[in-house]
């Protein structure tokens, strides 16, 4: 049950966006890739799930429990897509259709993987809707995505992304766009989660401080390419490359930045 | 709470919802019943005046208009039906190809869409008309057709815009394939557009199959049409003024509530607009 990616190239219109990447995300590991905006986090983590944009193409080789995933068709994907390996996203006003029920929502990959319907569909919603902490499980999926809060919201995402009992989760920046209150829980949440389930976690951040609560091990983005891996501990102990050194400083600046400075 | 419930709450669109439906009963019930034959001349009673037992008068012939506009209703809802699903499934079809598939064939078909709004419609209508005769086919396809490539136009843009949202990504990372996630997220969150143009479509049949019916072009005069009585009766407008005024109250009152009623069902098909009770229900915030 593992994911391992060599020489991952990312091209969109010619330009390389992602120039060799290769890491592994061993069974049960939590995996984080961290980067500037632009460094390519985002679109390595849509390579693995095959959804990059018109005009993007992705080279080199992903191996996901011994299947090379590059170059697979639509219809190959699929069904991998949703029951093996889910998705988070950043935006938990935009990643739920805003007429749907939250319920329906949440067990969508049950629906289409597992063939879940009616009462049993209903009883999948409302059990993942408690396993991740949403307040009234029962009533809370007949609500609309608009009623719930932006913190509710990334709980019902990530209640989707589990539903389909997948074995890697990609999570990409789920805390970017909530209070830094919220994000502590979503964060405990989804590494209590990941570790009752035995699924594997590849959590994309800018943000070392994040990256430092969720993943044991992590690589460096920067344009493209790796520029530094190993373990968070080490990263955050001892960095070697700049850019780490740069994130760092950025990560302890939102800790200590002192009364009226910029 | 259903789209139809949440209409109901809407007073515009319960008022549009009921003049829709008494039109539609009434073309039910002119298949049964009809105060009098609507063919039927009757030169003694000829422009009787609004009374007892012509509730809204003859015409120059002496036939009973009340009779004669719940017939001619059967006509505007079979064309307003027809029409209304021609275009939307030509509207479907023509946005799903246009914004959904690969860059050449929706381009191509964008292009072929233009170029048939650029036809217009009555004039093609009344050409096939013409040629090969009018009749209520000629006007459910070229009018369906007519107002289902511009029901293509604008669906479309919003399905491209309803593509680029994230839930379709995360759909997609759901493991939906191309085809449900059509079904199931584009097409429901582009209905409401779709609702609205099909309403104005079905206004706009009606109107156009009156427009023809005056022309001449329309349904053969055996069938009572509402534009075909008004044709009969305009001449008599300073002598028997009420006459011209019925049919005419039948096809502005029923094109006005089509119209009303696609922008009500705008607001009741979209969960995010509607107002009232749905906001009490509201859960409770809390910190997540």
């Amino acid at each position: 049950m593992s994911l391992i990616v060599e020489g991952l190239t990312v091209e969109i219109d010619g330009t390389r966006v992602v120039d060799g990447v290769s890491f592994e995300v061993p069974s049960g590991g939590r995996v984080g890739i961290i980067g500037e905006s632009g460094s390519g986090k985002s679109l390595t983590a849509l390579a693995i799930m095959g959804l990059l944009p018109d005009g993007a193409v992705a080279r080199g080789s992903i191996r996901w429990e011994g299947r090379e995933l590059v170059g697979l068709s639509e219809r190959e994907r699929a069904p991998i897509r949703g029951r093996e390996m889910a998705m988070i996203f950043q935006e938990p006003q935009t990643a739920l259709n805003p007429i749907r029920r939250v319920g329906a929502q949440i067990v969508e990959a049950a629906r289409i993987h597992h063939g879940l319907r009616g009462h049993r569909a209903a009883q999948l919603a409302t059990e993942l809707a408690r396993d991740v902490g949403l307040p009234s499980p029962e009533t809370i999926v007949s609500a609309y995505p608009h009623q719930l809060s932006g913190g509710q919201r990334q709980r019902v995402g990530i209640a989707a992304a589990l539903a389909g009992q997948p074995s890697l989760i990609v999570a990409d920046e789920p805390t970017t766009a909530l209070d830094v209150t919220v994000q502590k829980g979503i964060l405990d949440l989804l590494a209590g989660l990941v570790a009752g389930r035995d699924a594997s976690l590849l959590f994309i951040t800018h943000d070392l401080a994040v990256l430092a609560q969720i993943a044991t091990h992590a690589l460096v983005l920067d344009s493209g390419s790796v520029v530094e891996s190993g373990e968070v501990d080490r990263l955050l102990s001892a960095p070697e490359h700049p850019v780490t050194r740069g994130l760092l400083r950025d990560a302890k600046a939102t800790l200590w930045r002192p009364e009226g400075s910029s | 709470m259903s789209a139809l419930a949440r209409l109901w709450r809407i007073p515009l669109g319960r008022s549009a919802l009921i003049v829709v439906a008494v039109i539609a009963a009434t073309a039910l019930v002119s298949l049964f019943w009809t105060p009098f034959d609507p063919r039927r001349a009757d030169a003694y009673s000829a422009w009787a005046p609004p009374g007892w037992p012509h509730l809204l008068g003859t015409d120059g012939t002496g036939r009973d208009i009340l009779s004669l506009i719940m017939a001619g209703a059967r006509i505007t809802v079979t064309v307003a039906i027809g029409a209304g699903l021609v275009a939307t499934v030509i509207g479907v079809a023509l946005a799903a190809l246009g914004a959904l598939t690969a860059r050449p064939v929706r381009e191509s078909v964008a292009v072929f869409v233009d170029i048939l709004i650029a036809f217009p419609v009555l004039l093609i209508a009344m050409m096939i008309a013409a040629v090969w005769g009018g009749s209520l086919w000629v006007v459910i396809w070229s009018v369906g057709v007519g107002y289902g490539v511009n029901i293509a136009r604008v669906a479309r843009i919003e399905l491209r815009r309803v593509n680029r949202a994230d839930f379709v990504l995360a759909a997609q990372a759901s493991g939906l394939t191309r085809s449900q996630i059509l079904t199931r997220h584009l097409l429901p969150n582009a209905a409401p557009v779709f609702i609205v143009q099909l309403s104005w479509s079905m206004a706009a049949a009606v109107l156009a199959e009156a427009g023809l019916s005056y022309l001449g072009f329309g349904a053969p005069v055996t069938q009572p049409s509402w534009g075909l009585l008004l044709s009969e009766v305009q001449d008599y407008i300073t002598v028997h003024p009420t006459s011209v005024l019925w049919p005419g109250i039948a096809i502005t009152l029923t094109v006005l509530a089509l119209n009303l009623l696609g922008d009500a069902l705008r607001e009741a098909t979209d969960p995010t607009l509607s107002r009232g009770r749905r906001a009490q229900t509201h859960t409770p915030e809390v910190i997540a």
